[in-house]
């Protein structure tokens, strides 16, 4: 898998754009803020939120079980999958079972992950995701970029082109209004053919078997409530133990993620309809083996709300693609080398260290120790590439010895502004693909107190 | 299957994880500091103005008619829907319908909403899972009428209030359904309904 700096060339280099999708992230995590500030008990939920979480992941197994129980007491069926090809197994024996041709999806960054869209195509059934930014993407035939805005990276004249070129809009239409509603005309013929609704899962309640979707557009809804098979898809750690605990999660969801008080829908569902079926697939697929990580545990906590990216001044500079994984930004960095640290190992690199996504997260993970965690095991496990394992050691050795160190300042202050390019700018130095050096100053911080102090 | 239930549980089970407590949410000490506000039905008045809502107080379900009368949404609406009694001019009769993709042509829907959260504008709905369901997300626009009193501070005094016991389906409405998925532009009318109005009725109906 290219490397995170590899993967972000090509957005980077268009400043323009990379500003743009900067701003569109800053002004998202501004709406948080403002919403944030509107409740004064703001930081005592998202220390409930984050105990929860803990107690969850202690108790996982029996809450499993737990939830399993109350589920098939309302009428649902339960399945465990221990990994994506599982998961996608068992979506496809249900839709095979009732004939299913045409199935309609709300968001859900599980079927991302276990890239459940191409295999369900591949077996001749035509799969539709109805959120409309992952729906933009499913016809550009891409990931979502970001988990709560799946084509934030995309500009209103593309999808004008795109829609243009699939749905037959007017030619040169951007207006995001006029995109929005042929996108509602179009994908309610989707809604009205469908023969199943699939969806993902914010929170299943262990004492109750039932589970909990958020939506602004309200497909979720409209894909379950007009076909009778509903299968509902969720990881392992989503468990929340008591139905009240919603109160504390849907409090901080929607403002941690948009800014928005809460989102437009939050649907609970508890059993079938009287005619109907409902299927819920439980996915491990790693997430057992980080539960038994004490580094790393804390990962599970997340709720998915993308407040991390929003902040991050690495994910809104470099975008949503120069991840390797599926969920990008500061969580993906350290849910992805826990999946496939080689495959995922450049990562936790992507991050500055500035600690702002451990500030916002709702469910307060310690995300920005946990990448430097990881760090430290890839450098132990010697998945450092070969430039970074060299400037360290250089590093390394001459932070060891403070007369080397200041002598390597003054040749520098001396020697680098005469250089030549090509020896500043050149493969062992990433830092400057894209940037130009600083000026040098005439002199050290050392120099310049020495100067100073003698003065008085 | 159960192979994989037994290897998940097993899995998990095998790892060491240290124990914490759940924390009783319950207690007076965060009880205390959940938000209040002076005047509920104000607040959620104002809060459903910035999502885009309208809430209006009425006295009874006539004025609630005389409302209803002067939107022009509804003037404009050819199918018309109702479950409150002697509520709108509806023109399609709901019980006739069984299968709900039959509601695709519903221009208004007048519907029950069981209470209101002044914290965040949403509206508590359910539905015992008949085809009227789909009204609430299918109907090209939306009624709520709900009881004056029923407005709650915030989210935890609204799950006081809902016991999960039978197979159920209910949901938080807020607003009408929107989308910024464009350029992070706020469009109305993503999937679901394009406006929404609250009815707070004093009088019982
Ligand atoms: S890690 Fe925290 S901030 Fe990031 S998506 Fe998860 S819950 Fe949100």
């Amino acid at each position: 898998m290219p490397s995170h700096p590899k993967l972000a060339e090509a957005f980077v280099k268009d400043k323009e754009r990379a500003k743009w999708h900067d701003q569109s992230l800053w002004f998202v995590r501004s709406k948080r803020d403002k919403a944030v500030h509107q409740l004064p008990e703001w930081e005592l939920l998202r220390e409930q939120a984050s105990k929860i979480k803990s107690y969850v992941i202690s108790h996982l197994p029996d809450l499993l079980e737990q939830f399993e129980k109350n589920a098939t007491a309302k009428g649902v069926h339960v399945h465990w999958a221990r990994d994506a090809k599982e998961h996608n197994e068992i979506v496809h024996s249900i839709l095979e079972k009732h004939q299913v041709k045409r199935v309609v999806k709300s968001k859900s960054m599980l079927t991302e992950e276990c890239h459940l869209n191409p295999y369900l195509e591949r077996h001749g059934i035509e799969i539709v995701d109805t959120d409309l930014g992952e729906w933009i993407v499913q016809l550009q035939d891409k990931p979502p970029s970001h988990i709560v805005m799946p084509a934030i990276h995309i500009k209103k004249e593309e999808i004008g082109e795109l829609f243009h070129e699939k749905l037959g809009t007017e030619k040169g239409a951007s207006d995001p209004q006029y995109l929005t509603e042929s996108a509602r005309q179009h994908l309610r013929r989707k809604f009205i053919e469908a023969d199943a609704g699939i969806t993902g899962v914010n929170f299943a309640i262990a004492d109750t078997g039932g589970f909990v979707v958020c939506t602004n557009e309200g497909n979720a809804d409209l894909g379950t409530s007009l076909n009778k098979l509903h299968i509902a898809c969720m990881g392992i750690e989503k468990l929340i133990p008591r139905a009240d605990d919603l109160g504390v999660f849907l409090r901080l969801l929607a403002r941690s993620a948009t800014g928005q008080p809460i989102t437009t829908y939050s649907s609970h569902f508890h059993g079938p309809k009287p005619d109907g079926e409902m299927h819920i697939v439980l996915l491990d697929n790693g997430r057992s083996e980080i539960s038994g990580s004490d580094e790393f545990r804390r990962s599970l906590n997340c709720i998915r709300c993308g407040a991390c990216m929003n902040t991050c001044p690495v994910y809104r500079r470099s975008g949503g693609y120069s991840y390797s994984n599926t969920i990008p930004g500061p969580i993906g960095s350290i849910l992805g080398p826990a999946h496939d640290t080689k495959k995922h190992s450049s990562l936790p690199f992507a991050c500055s260290l500035c600690a702002s996504c451990t500030d916002v997260c709702p469910v307060k993970i310690d995300l920005h120790h946990q990448l430097l965690t990881w760090r430290k095991e890839i450098r132990l496990k010697g998945l450092l590439p070969f430039s970074k394992r060299l400037s360290m050691k250089m590093m390394g050795w001459m932070m060891q010895a403070p007369r080397l160190y200041q002598f390597a300042g003054t040749c520098a202050r001396w020697v680098v502004p005469y250089l030549p390019r090509f020896l500043l700018y050149n493969r062992f130095n990433a830092w400057g693909k894209q940037r130009e050096l600083p000026d040098i100053p005439k002199q050290s911080f050392r120099e310049w107190m020495k100067k100073n102090h003698d003065r008085k | 299957m159960t192979a994989s239930k037994d290897h998940i549980l097993s899995q998990l089970r095998k790892q060491s994880v240290p124990a914490s407590e759940l924390p009783d949410l319950q207690q007076a000490e965060l009880t205390q500091q959940w938000i209040t506000y002076p005047d509920l039905s104000e607040q959620f008045t104002e809060l459903l103005a910035s999502i885009k809502g309208l809430c209006l107080r009425v006295k009874n379900v006539e004025e609630v008619n005389q409302r209803l009368a002067e939107l022009p949404v509804y003037q404009e609406s050819k199918q018309i829907c109702s479950l409150i009694p002697n509520c709108g001019q509806p023109n399609v009769n709901v019980n006739e319908i069984t299968d709900p993709h039959d509601f695709n042509d519903v221009d208004f829907a007048i519907l029950p909403g069981e209470f209101c959260v002044a914290e965040n504008g949403a509206t508590w709905i359910s539905n015992d899972g008949g085809p009227t369901r789909t009204l609430y997300f299918l109907a090209q626009h939306i009624a709520l009428i709900v009881p004056a009193s029923e407005v709650v501070p915030h989210m935890h005094a609204a799950y006081e209030r809902l016991t999960f016991e039978n197979p159920s389906f209910g949901t938080f409405m807020a607003g009408p359904s929107k989308t910024a998925d464009i350029e992070q532009s706020l469009v109305i009318g993503a999937h679901g309904a394009r406006s929404l109005t609250v009815f707070l009725v004093d009088d019982a109906f």
